[in-house]
C-alpha cells in the first residue's frame, strides 16, 4: 500500500492541478472552451420560476368522441347500414343496429386493417374498444388509444407553450415533458410569473361566429357571455366562420380614429376568402369574436372585408392587447392546462441563499480543519490539504458536467467536508493501533491502510446507496443535494487513497525511524 | 477502556421506551406536514416597514377567507412566512398582493412563492415514503451480503430506531416535514449504517482473533477500539451541520436540525442497539467461522 511509482505521483499531481484549474473557471473567465464551463445555479439560487403544468385531456377526448359519432354514422351509411340511437355519453358513445348487421359491426371494429379503428401492432391493441350489451353497442377509447391521444396532445401543447414563452423572451427557459400529460417549465431569473401563468392558463381558442336570434339555427346555437360582462349574454351560432388556425399574424395597434387599443390580424388565403364571403353575405349582422367560450366583442358588419386583414376591439389596455396578439400568434392549445405546482424564488432571496450557503461552507470548513489539525498535527495537515483538494475535485467535476447547484446541494458539499475526514481518521486510528504492537513505522502504516480498507468501502457504499436513491426519487433541489453528496464520495475516496496516501508516504519515508510518529 | 457493556440493559430499555413514545406520538399527534406533502400555498414576504408585525398581517389575511392561515416570522422581524391550505382560486397570489398593497402600502417584497396542488402533494408523499422504504431495503440487502444475519438484524434495528426517534422528535416539537426532511432522513440512514458497519467490521475481526472472549466483552472491546474514530467523525460531521444550521439560512434550518438529531441518534444506536442485538443473539466465533467456511 505504501509504494508509489514516479508515474503515479506525476499523474496524481496533474489530476489535482487539472481540477483546480477547472474549478477556478467558475471565478475567472478563460478563452479555452474546455475551461469555459461553469456550474449552473438552480432556480432556488439564481431566482426564477418552476411551473408544473397538467394537460386536461377530458375536453379533447369528449371532442374526439363527438367527431367519432359523425365518422361512424357516415362510414356505415356508405355500407348501407343504418346506425340507430347514436348517443354521446361523455367519453363513450352508444348506438344500435338491426340484428343482422351486428356481426358486421363487430368485425369492422375488430379488423386489424380497419380504417375506422386503427390497430397498433406494437401494443396489440386497437384505438377504440367496442362492447355490446342488450343489443346496444358501446364505443370508447382503449387504454392504448388514450395513451396515443395524450402523447399527441402533449407534443402539441409543448410546442405551443414553447412558442408562447419564446414570444415573451425570457432567459434560457427549460421546457420538458413529464409523464404523458404534464409539462415542466423552468424560467430562470423570472421573479413574477403572473403574466406567464395567465398566458399559459388560456387555451386561446379563437372563433368568429355570427350572432343569431334564432336558436333553431341549423348548426345549433349557444348562449355565451361577454368577456368584460359589459353586455347581456348573446346567442351565438355554432357555425364557425373562421378560427385561430387561419391567422397568419396578430399585432397590438392603436386605432388612430377611436384612440382605442386594438389587435390587428392578417389571415391566410383560405381564411381571407371565407372572411370575404361571410362579410359580404352578412352585412348588417353581428359577428361575434369568441375566445375560449367568451365573447370579446361582436361588431356589426358594415362592409365586405376582402383584404384578409381586420381588427379586434374590445376595451383592451395596451397590455391585454399585446397578450391577446401574442396568444393568437402562437396558436391555440389542444387542451386546457392547469398549473399543479409552482415554486418561485425572487433573485434577492437566491442571492441571500448563496451568501448564507457560502458563509456556512467557509465556517464549517474552518471548524473542521482546525479540529483535525489540533487532533492530528502533521497528519492533520495532510488531511486538511486533502480536504481542500477534495473540494476542488468536487467543484471541478460539477463544473465539467455543468451540473446544477442548489441550496441543498451546497449543504451536500458542507456535509461532504464533515464526512470526508472519516476515511483518513479510520486509517490514522488504525495506524495508531498497529503502532502499539509494531515498532517499524513502514509496516505499521502499511497494515493500517490495508486493514481499514473494508470499513472505509462499506461506510462509503452505504452513503452512496442513500445518495443514489435520492437522486432518482427526489426532485429539483433535492436532486442537487444527492448529486453533490454522491460525487463527494468518489472525490473523497480518490483524495484519500491517492492524494493523502501520497503525502503520508512521502512523510513516513523521511521519518522512518522516528517514534510516536502519529 | 470504557465499560459500555455495563449499561446495555439500561440503554436498551431507554431505546425501547423512546421508540414506543415516538410511535405513540406519530400515531396520535402525527407529523406537521408542510405544503410539499399536504398541498397548499407558501409565501415568504419581506417588509420594508418595520411596524408591520405578525398579528397585523394575520388580521389582514384572515379577512380574505383563505381558510386556515398561518403567519409567522421567518428568520427576522421583517421577514414573514405565510401558509394556507389548498385554494382553488388561480389568481390568489395576485389578490393577496393587491390586498396587502391596499392595506399597508407598497411595502412587501414577495421573495418566495410555492404552490402545490393536491395531486402533486400526494405523489410527493408517496415517493418520499417509497424512497425511505427502498433505502432501508437496499441497506438491509447490502449488510446481509456483507455480514451474517445477526449483524444485519442489529444494523436494521438501529436504523429503524434512528428514523423513528428522529421523526418522533419532529412530531413532539411540531417541526415541519417537507421534501428536504426526507433527504435528511435518507442521509441519516446512510450515516447510521456507516457508523454501525465500522464497529461491526471490528467485532467480526475480533471474533476471528479471540476465541475465549464472550461477545458481551468482545463488543465492548470493539466499541472502545473504534471509539476515537466514532467520536472524531461525529464531531466533524456535527461541526459541518451546526455551521449549516446557524449560518446556512432559514431554508436549511429544518434539514440541518433533522441531520443533527440523526447523527446523534446514529452514533448512539451503533453502540447501544446494533451491538446489544449481537449480544442477545449470542453471536460467537462459530457464527463468523461458519460463514467463512461456506464462502
Amino acid at each position: 500500500m505504501l509504494y508509489f511509482s514516479k508515474f503515479r505521483i506525476i499523474s496524481v499531481i496533474l489530476i489535482s492541478l487539472f481540477f483546480i484549474l477547472i474549478a477556478s473557471s467558475n471565478l475567472f473567465k478563460f478563452e479555452n472552451n474546455l475551461l469555459n464551463k461553469k456550474i449552473n445555479l438552480g432556480l432556488d439560487l439564481q431566482g426564477g420560476s418552476y411551473l408544473l403544468l397538467e394537460i386536461d385531456n377530458n375536453p379533447v377526448i369528449e371532442q374526439k368522441i363527438q367527431n367519432l359519432s359523425i365518422t361512424i354514422r357516415n362510414y356505415f351509411k356508405d355500407k348501407n347500414i343504418r346506425i340507430k340511437n347514436l348517443k354521446i355519453l361523455g367519453k363513450k358513445l352508444s348506438f344500435s343496429v338491426d340484428e343482422n348487421f351486428k356481426q358486421t359491426i363487430l368485425d369492422t371494429f375488430n379488423d386489424e386493417e380497419s380504417e375506422l379503428n386503427p390497430y397498433y401492432p406494437r401494443f396489440k391493441s386497437h384505438q377504440l374498444d367496442i362492447s355490446e350489451e342488450n343489443n346496444i353497442f358501446f364505443v370508447n377509447y382503449s387504454t392504448q388509444g388514450i395513451v396515443k391521444l395524450k402523447t399527441s396532445s402533449q407534443d402539441q401543447a409543448l410546442e405551443i407553450v414553447r412558442r408562447r414563452i419564446d414570444e415573451i423572451g425570457t432567459n434560457e427557459p427549460n421546457i420538458l415533458k413529464r409523464g404523458n400529460d404534464r409539462i415542466l417549465v423552468e424560467l430562470p431569473g423570472l421573479d413574477d410569473p403572473m403574466r406567464i401563468k395567465s398566458l399559459l392558463g388560456k387555451t386561446a381558442n379563437l372563433t368568429f361566429r355570427f350572432v343569431t336570434n334564432n336558436d333553431q339555427d341549423s348548426f345549433g346555437a349557444e348562449k355565451l357571455s361577454y368577456e368584460d360582462e359589459s353586455e347581456e349574454d348573446a346567442l351565438v351560432s355554432k357555425r364557425i366562420i373562421l378560427s385561430g388556425d387561419n391567422l397568419l399574424d396578430a399585432q397590438p395597434r392603436m386605432d388612430s380614429e377611436t384612440n382605442e387599443t386594438v389587435v390587428t390580424f392578417t389571415l391566410d388565403r383560405v381564411g381571407a376568402k371565407r372572411f370575404g364571403k361571410a362579410t359580404s353575405t352578412g352585412i348588417g349582422k353581428q359577428l361575434a369574436i369568441v375566445l375560449d367560450g367568451k365573447i370579446i366583442s361582436a361588431p356589426v358588419i358594415r362592409d365586405t372585408i376582402a383584404s384578409g386583414s381586420g381588427q379586434i376591439s374590445g376595451g383592451f389596455t395596451f397590455q391585454s392587447a399585446t397578450d391577446l396578439a401574442l396568444l393568437l400568434r402562437s396558436g391555440a392549445l389542444p387542451a386546457p392546462l392547469n398549473i399543479i405546482e409552482e415554486r418561485t424564488v425572487g433573485p434577492d432571496l437566491g442571492q441571500d441563499s448563496i451568501n448564507a450557503g457560502m458563509i456556512a461552507l467557509a465556517i464549517g470548513f474552518v471548524l473542521v480543519i482546525v479540529f483535525i489539525f489540533v487532533k492530528y498535527k502533521v497528519f492533520g495537515l495532510i488531511t486538511n490539504i486533502t480536504l481542500i483538494l477534495n473540494l476542488f475535485l468536487l467543484i471541478g467535476i460539477l463544473t465539467i458536467f455543468e451540473a446544477t447547484l442548489t441550496l441543498p446541494g451546497i449543504a451536500g458539499i458542507i456535509l461532504t467536508v464533515g464526512m470526508a475526514v472519516d476515511a483518513n481518521v479510520l486509517i490514522f486510528e488504525r495506524i495508531k493501533e498497529e503502532l502499539k504492537n509494531e515498532k517499524n513505522n513502514l509496516i505499521a502504516f502499511d497494515s493500517g491502510y490495508t486493514k481499514s480498507r473494508t470499513a472505509i468501502l462499506d461506510a462509503n457504499i452505504t452513503t452512496l446507496l442513500a445518495a443514489i436513491i435520492l437522486f432518482f426519487m427526489g426532485s429539483g433541489p433535492i436532486k442537487g443535494f444527492s448529486l453533490t453528496l454522491g460525487i463527494g464520495i468518489f472525490t473523497t475516496l480518490f483524495s484519500v487513497y491517492f492524494i493523502a496516501r501520497l503525502l503520508t508516504v512521502l512523510y513516513v519515508y523521511r521519518n522512518k525511524e522516528k517514534e510516536g510518529l502519529i | 477502556m470504557i465499560a459500555f457493556n455495563k449499561y446495555y440493559n439500561q440503554f436498551n430499555i431507554l431505546s425501547i421506551s423512546l421508540v414506543v413514545i415516538s410511535l405513540f406520538l406519530l400515531t396520535f399527534k402525527g407529523l406537521n406536514f408542510g405544503i410539499d406533502f399536504k398541498g397548499g400555498t407558501l409565501i415568504e414576504l419581506r417588509s420594508t416597514d418595520s411596524k408591520i408585525n405578525v398579528s397585523s398581517l394575520r388580521d389582514n389575511l384572515n379577512s380574505m377567507n383563505l381558510g386556515d392561515v398561518s403567519v409567522k416570522n421567518f428568520g427576522n422581524e421583517t421577514d414573514f412566512l405565510i401558509k394556507f391550505e389548498i385554494n382553488n382560486n388561480k389568481n390568489i397570489i395576485e389578490e393577496i398582493k393587491s390586498n396587502l398593497d391596499k392595506s399597508f402600502g407598497n411595502t412587501f417584497d414577495f421573495r418566495r412563492v410555492e404552490n402545490v396542488g393536491p395531486k402533486v402533494s400526494a405523489e410527493l408523499l408517496k415517493s418520499g415514503v417509497i424512497a425511505i422504504a427502498v433505502a432501508l431495503t437496499l441497506m438491509l440487502i447490502y449488510i446481509w451480503i456483507r455480514f451474517e444475519w445477526q449483524f444485519s438484524l442489529g444494523a436494521i434495528l438501529a436504523l429503524f430506531h434512528d428514523v423513528l426517534v428522529t421523526l418522533g422528535l419532529f412530531s413532539l416539537l411540531g417541526l415541519e416535514i417537507n421534501l428536504s426532511i426526507i433527504a435528511a432522513v435518507l442521509t441519516i440512514v446512510g450515516y447510521s449504517m456507516n457508523d454501525t458497519v465500522v464497529i461491526f467490521d471490528r467485532v467480526r475481526e475480533n471474533l476471528r482473533k479471540y476465541s475465549d472472549i464472550k461477545i458481551y466483552d468482545l463488543t465492548n472491546i470493539s466499541i472502545n477500539e473504534t471509539l476515537s474514530r466514532t467520536l472524531i467523525t461525529s464531531i466533524t460531521t456535527l461541526l459541518a451541520l451546526l455551521s449549516i444550521f446557524f449560518f446556512g439560512g432559514e431554508i436549511l434550518k429544518g434539514f440541518s436540525l433533522a441531520m443533527i438529531f440523526g447523527v446523534i441518534f446514529g452514533t448512539y444506536s451503533s453502540i447501544y442497539i446494533a451491538n446489544t442485538v449481537l449480544v442477545r443473539l449470542r453471536v460467537s466465533q462459530k457464527t463468523v467461522l461458519r460463514e467463512d467456511e461456506s464462502n
